[in-house]
């Protein structure tokens, strides 16, 4: 993570003084979208360069949903099961992609294209049901509006 | 219109979001009122007066809660918007931050000055993808401007912002979990005493305000507090934004005026049920607060106190409407799962209690319950009822007395036949 040091200085100047361990989020927010993951490497190189306890950072890795330790495929395609979602169709978007992608929530396509995972609210709920691809929320989503998304994704 | 707007006053354009179009609609003219006549208590005590509360779920006076912070004690103060809404339902500050996010940083500048807050900051949802790219784009077209740094149009008054994404975790709403998570932590909530107006953001006095909250300050500082209170009611003054969604015609956010007939703006405003159903049940502020009947929803109006009497609240903003069909030992079934992921685990009554909780309800949906499970249910719930570190424990419990309250006989249904008695249906309207 040594490259985005020169941003993390940038970064850092934007927060008062004595403010390094608030770094902790979006230093590894950065890092994983630089490598996909953050790497053991990449929590050795942040302790050094916030100073911040290793532990700190173990912790705020197992704890927020959207961090992780390991690649995922090149698409994560997060379906929301909350209550409005449920309520509008979320229940067939998740059965229709088990089925087409041949995968369970949590798994990974063998071609490494694909990670399907259910999530919680995504406070979209009027445009329910809805599917995040990466940072994107696919709203008012139907099987058909589905089927030509996952077409896309190459 | 669901009444009188405070908020939702301009058409949403390709462009409307920009700094151009806030300040042609007047934008940042309140900040300049206030940094060249105003003194930083002067805007506390107009809050105060306008009897703003707040709009997040707690709703505690605005005012009250920036009045203990001391000013001039020589300490650093930290004003932090609340911008994680998480509450299952609820997308009605995501309105604010993609349409009116000028409003928000007007009115946090106002609240910076008044608080003496060198810092700001606005906790975003990591989820929140485009509002958190509005928001940075607002808050560098603000920079530009003038409206941020040092010397804020000639005065003083220097105050610096940052937008900080969360990264998935609902108790990161409840706001000594979100400072907690501002530390660069996990985002554990935090005991009470001290309060966080007291001991905060790196145990320094900060004020934690909801989104919409806080964008209300302008138009209080503009137009003074009677303005304020000429909506709503007496009791009730001013507006609330609203998200509905479910199985209602027109999902969506409205603005609705306190003191508006809730059947009139479910009916005539948001379309009446999809499909022309009848009206099961109604969640009137995010799922964590009580459900009401389809009939209960007659005479009241949406405001604090109606809501109140009528056993329920206001809560998040986060309305959804249940159709007559709708299963609801899945859909209790659904919010258990999710305050059972939710939960940070800090304190037993919680961790233990989400998580039973959560296998009861899967052991009856699998068609093994027992008698004995919906007063365990209810025990559960009791227990959690101000005994955890936030508030999420007794949410979980609110959500669950309430469905069981009302809904008790479906439940009872399911464990004895061991299915359900609406064919497990939680969809009713869908998309083609």
């Amino acid at each position: 993570m040594k490259h985005l040091i020169p941003e993390f200085e940038k970064l850092k100047a934007r927060f008062p003084a004595g403010f390094e361990s608030s770094l902790v989020l979006p230093c590894v927010r950065r890092i994983q979208e630089d490598r996909g993951f953050v790497a053991d490497s990449d929590i050795d190189g942040l302790v050094e360069y916030l100073g911040v306890p290793r532990i700190q950072i173990e912790e705020v890795l197992s704890y927020y949903t959207q961090f992780r330790r390991k690649p995922i495929g090149r698409w994560h395609v997060q379906t929301c099961r909350n209550v409005s979602c449920s309520m509008c169709g979320a229940e067939r978007i998740m059965a229709h992609l088990k089925d087409k992608l041949a995968i369970a929530p949590g798994e990974t396509t063998t071609d490494g294209r694909i990670t399907f995972s259910t999530v919680e609210c995504l406070g979209s709920c009027g445009t329910a049901p809805v599917v995040m691809v990466n940072d994107t929320y696919h709203e008012s989503m139907s099987i058909e509006k589905l089927d030509a998304l996952l077409q896309k994704l190459d | 219109m669901a009444g009188k707007q405070l908020l939702m006053t301009f058409p949403v354009t390709a462009t409307s979001h920009t700094l151009a179009d806030y300040r042609a609609r007047g934008g940042y003219a309140t900040l300049a009122k206030a940094l060249a006549g105003m003194q930083p208590e002067d805007i506390t005590k107009e809050v105060t007066a306008a009897g703003l509360l707040g709009h997040g779920g707690a709703a505690f006076s605005a005012g009250r809660k920036w009045s203990v912070v001391h000013l001039n004690d020589g300490q650093p103060h930290y004003l932090c918007a609340n911008a994680d809404e998480g509450e299952p339902g609820t997308f009605k500050d995501r309105w604010i931050l993609e349409h009116a996010p000028h409003l928000l940083l007007e009115s946090m500048l106002i609240t910076s000055y008044a608080l003496q807050a060198r810092n700001a900051f606005i906790y975003i949802r990591g989820e929140f993808d485009l509002p958190y790219r509005r928001l940075a784009a607002a808050i560098e077209e603000a920079y530009e401007a003038g409206y941020f740094g040092e010397r804020i149009l000639g005065s003083d008054f220097a105050c610096d912002v940052v937008a900080y994404r969360g990264a998935g975790s609902y108790v990161c709403g409840e706001a000594s979990g979100l400072l907690s998570s501002l530390e660069g932590k996990r985002g554990y909530p935090r005991n009470r005493p001290p309060r966080l107006t007291v001991q905060g953001l790196y145990k320094k006095p900060t004020v934690v305000n909801n989104v919409e909250t806080l964008s209300n300050v302008a138009g209080i500082v503009a137009n003074g507090a009677a303005w304020y209170k000429s909506f709503g009611t007496a009791k009730c003054p001013g507006t609330q934004l609203v998200s509905i969604s479910g199985h209602i015609a027109k999902p969506g956010v409205y603005e609705v005026e306190y003191g508006y007939p809730l059947t009139r703006f479910l009916f005539e405003d948001c379309g009446g049920m999809a499909g022309g159903r009848k009206l099961k049940a109604l969640i009137p502020g995010g799922i964590s607060t009580k459900v009401l009947m389809g009939p209960e929803v007659e005479g009241v109006t949406f405001d604090h106190q109606s809501l109140t009497a009528a056993g329920s609240s206001v809560g998040s903003g986060g309305m959804v409407a249940i159709g007559e069909g709708t299963c609801m030992v899945r859909l209790l079934q659904v919010m258990l799962r999710f305050y059972h992921h939710e939960s940070c685990g800090q304190c037993t009554p919680c961790r233990e209690g989400t998580g039973w909780m959560h296998r009861i309800i899967d052991r009856i949906v699998a068609g093994e319950g027992r008698p004995e499970d919906l007063d365990r249910l209810l025990a559960i719930s009791r227990w959690n009822d101000g005994t955890t570190i936030c508030g999420m424990g007794d949410a979980a419990g609110y959500a669950t007395i309430g469905i069981l309250a009302k809904f008790r006989d479906e439940f009872e249904y399911w464990i004895e036949h061991k299915r359900s008695r609406e064919e497990g249906r939680l969809e009713m309207a869908i998309h083609a």
